[in-house]
């Protein structure tokens, strides 16, 4: 059916009113929402040309995957909050101080479950009182979130006196090795909270309300939205996951260390500008920082692959977020 | 309760911010069916005293009756919840969200599983279309991001949530100040039918033939007191004028 604006006639309800093929090429959403499955399709084409029995290994596929995972989990946080017009500059050290609260229930012989709901609790508890302060206080997300950074880190090296603690299980090994149909357990689980998330942004009324306060905030309030309840919310869950991401950190690397890893939040930041989000709130997607993830791992691991030293991959990742970028700017 | 036919009253209203007088006690009412003017110079008050019937400020003092009944909102939710609706000037549509989901913002219809309250769009979108129908609003698709919208379809779309909700009162801030001059005309025609369909509306504009064609009612502040109130029929654009500027004085 026609939907082009016709002043004459009423929409007939129930009619097909999807936007046509050509509306949704006129929309520059429209490319920026595809732009970065198009960069990951040229990442994989071109280092699958250079060194193709490599990189397209079933064993390179699959560290991909397993290097993708965490990152994907700490995304989907970022994604939140940087669709409210925010960002967590946290995330990074609330990870390290969910694996040290891991640490010392595991020491105190919890069952891993605890262990693991402590790790998650902790950082539920930083991420809502992030958001409290951004509310309520009205303070810049980006100077408490960098503030948090500092507490949590801070707090992660004084509860554990800096030392690591080996953490000998099982179940958690068992999640970081195996995999099912050529695909990590790990990743299981990153794409099922993926799915959710995605789910939950554009499923429900939450994530409508988390749309319309990154969107317009003072709309938002004006149809009695709480903008309080959803930053709140937003950076609860973006702590949450860092907290839980602690888990399989651990599974990974088999000890809780209180050392921070500053990568995963400049990976977050980069997946969610190369994802098509917009810093500026009110527009995102799941999948696209998804994709953004793999496609940052998979740069990494073939830059690796085809002998460039790690300390030009530092340069490489900063130069393909930046261009990014510009580019979903220039097309808006 | 009261036998008033008045749907608002705003009895000697004060409101201050800091050293800032912005209402002085101000005293205005309106009837369903009929639109209700105020006018007044930038800085008269009148934004001021339509927030606090919407219930965006809390007067200091005076008090508000809706229908004959005594209110206070501590939230424009609370005051949405009583049947008042407020359309803004530019503050009303969020541009990042469809159509429907501004015409349903924090009215979803929704499945609950849980806490998990889960949209039902296709309800929400066919009640979208129904609503713009009712005003003989129309828009290609509810679909569409409100983004895309002319200045005078976004007020339409915030002018049929106004008055989609069951709402007795339509407060209208400077409807028109942004749209050129077809799109006024089609909100003016949308104003019509609203008091056609026996709302009262409290309308602020600074278009004075604007405010003759469309009021049946005129209320002028100045410095934020009300200082004239009068039937429009009986009242002209230089008597406006004259009373706005302070250069006359009418009771
Ligand atoms: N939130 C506020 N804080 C401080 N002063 C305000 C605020 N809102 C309005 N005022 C002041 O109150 C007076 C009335 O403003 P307003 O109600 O916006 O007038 P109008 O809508 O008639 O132009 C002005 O002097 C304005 O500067
Ligand atoms: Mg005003």
């Amino acid at each position: 059916m026609d939907t082009k604006s016709n002043p004459g006639s009423a929409s007939k309800p129930g009619a097909d009113s999807k936007l046509s093929f050509k509306q949704r090429l006129r929309d520059p959403y429209f490319w920026s929402d595809w732009l970065v499955v198009v960069a990951f399709l040229l990442v994989i084409v071109v280092f699958g040309a250079i060194n193709p029995s490599a990189f397209l290994s079933i064993y390179n596929l699959n560290n991909i995957l397993v290097a993708s995972a965490i990152p994907a989990i700490i995304v989907v946080g970022q994604t939140f909050t940087v669709a409210t017009a925010g960002i967590d500059l946290s995330v990074s050290s609330i990870l390290t101080l969910g694996a040290v609260i891991f640490g010392i229930c595991f020491t105190k012989e919890l069952p891993v479950w605890v262990c693991m709901l402590g790790g998650m609790l902790a950082g539920m508890i930083a991420g809502i009182i992030n958001g409290l302060i951004i509310s309520v206080r009205k303070i810049n997300d980006f100077i408490v979130t960098l503030g948090m950074l500092s507490i949590a880190a801070g707090t992660a090296l004084v509860l554990s006196n800096g030392r690591p603690v080996q953490i000998i299980n099982s179940g958690l090994a068992n999640v970081a090795i195996n995999e099912k149909f050529g695909v990590p357990y790990l990743m299981y689980i990153a794409f099922a909270i993926v799915v959710f998330s995605h789910f939950l942004l554009f499923h429900t009324r939450f994530g409508v309300h988390l749309l319309a306060v990154g969107g317009d905030p003072d709309s938002a309030r004006a149809m009695g939205v709480s903008i309080v309840r959803i930053k709140v919310a937003v950076y609860g869950i973006s702590g949450l996951l860092a907290g839980f991401a602690a888990t399989l950190a651990i599974a990974r690397i088999g000890a809780a260390e209180p050392a921070a890893n500053t990568a995963i939040l400049l990976n977050s930041v980069a997946a969610v500008v190369l994802g098509g989000v917009s810093l500026f709130g009110g527009r995102a997607t799941i999948f696209g920082p998804f994709v953004a993830t793999l496609l940052l791992q998979a740069l990494s691991n073939g830059l690796t692959i085809i002998g460039v030293a790690s300390y030009y991959q530092y340069i490489s990742v900063g130069i393909v977020v930046i261009l990014s970028a510009s580019l979903v700017r220039n097309v808006r | 309760m009261s036998t008033t036919s008045l749907a608002i009253e705003c009895n000697a209203v004060k409101k201050s911010f800091g050293n800032v007088n912005a209402l002085k006690g101000a005293t205005i009412s309106a009837r369903p069916g009929e639109v209700t003017a105020i006018v007044g110079d930038n800085g008269a008050g009148k934004t001021t005293l339509i927030k606090c019937i919407a219930g965006v400020y809390q007067p200091d003092e005076g008090e508000i009756r809706i229908n004959g009944e005594s209110v206070t909102f501590d939230s424009p939710e609370s005051a949405r919840v009583a049947g008042i609706e407020t359309v803004y000037q530019n503050l009303s549509l969020v541009e990042d969200l469809t159509i429907w989901q501004n015409l349903f913002l924090n009215r979803e219809i929704t499945k609950n599983l849980g806490v998990v309250k889960i949209l039902n769009r296709a309800k929400m979108r066919e009640e979208s279309e129904a609503m713009l129908k009712k005003l003989d609003v129309y828009i290609p698709s509810v679909r569409s991001r409100t983004r895309g919208l002319s200045g005078g379809q976004r007020q339409a779309v915030a002018i049929c949530r106004a008055v989609g909700w069951g709402s007795k009162v339509v407060i209208m801030d400077e409807p028109t100040a942004a749209l050129g001059a077809r799109e006024t005309m089609k909100v003016e025609e949308l104003i019509k039918k609203m008091k056609a369909q026996g709302l009262a509306i409290l309308l602020i504009s600074h278009n004075f033939e604007q405010v003759l064609r469309l009021s049946d009612h005129i209320f002028v502040m100045r410095q934020g007191d009300v200082i004239a109130g009068m039937r429009t029929k009986d009242t002209t654009g230089d008597e406006l004028v004259a009373l706005i500027t302070g250069s006359a004085k009418r009771g």
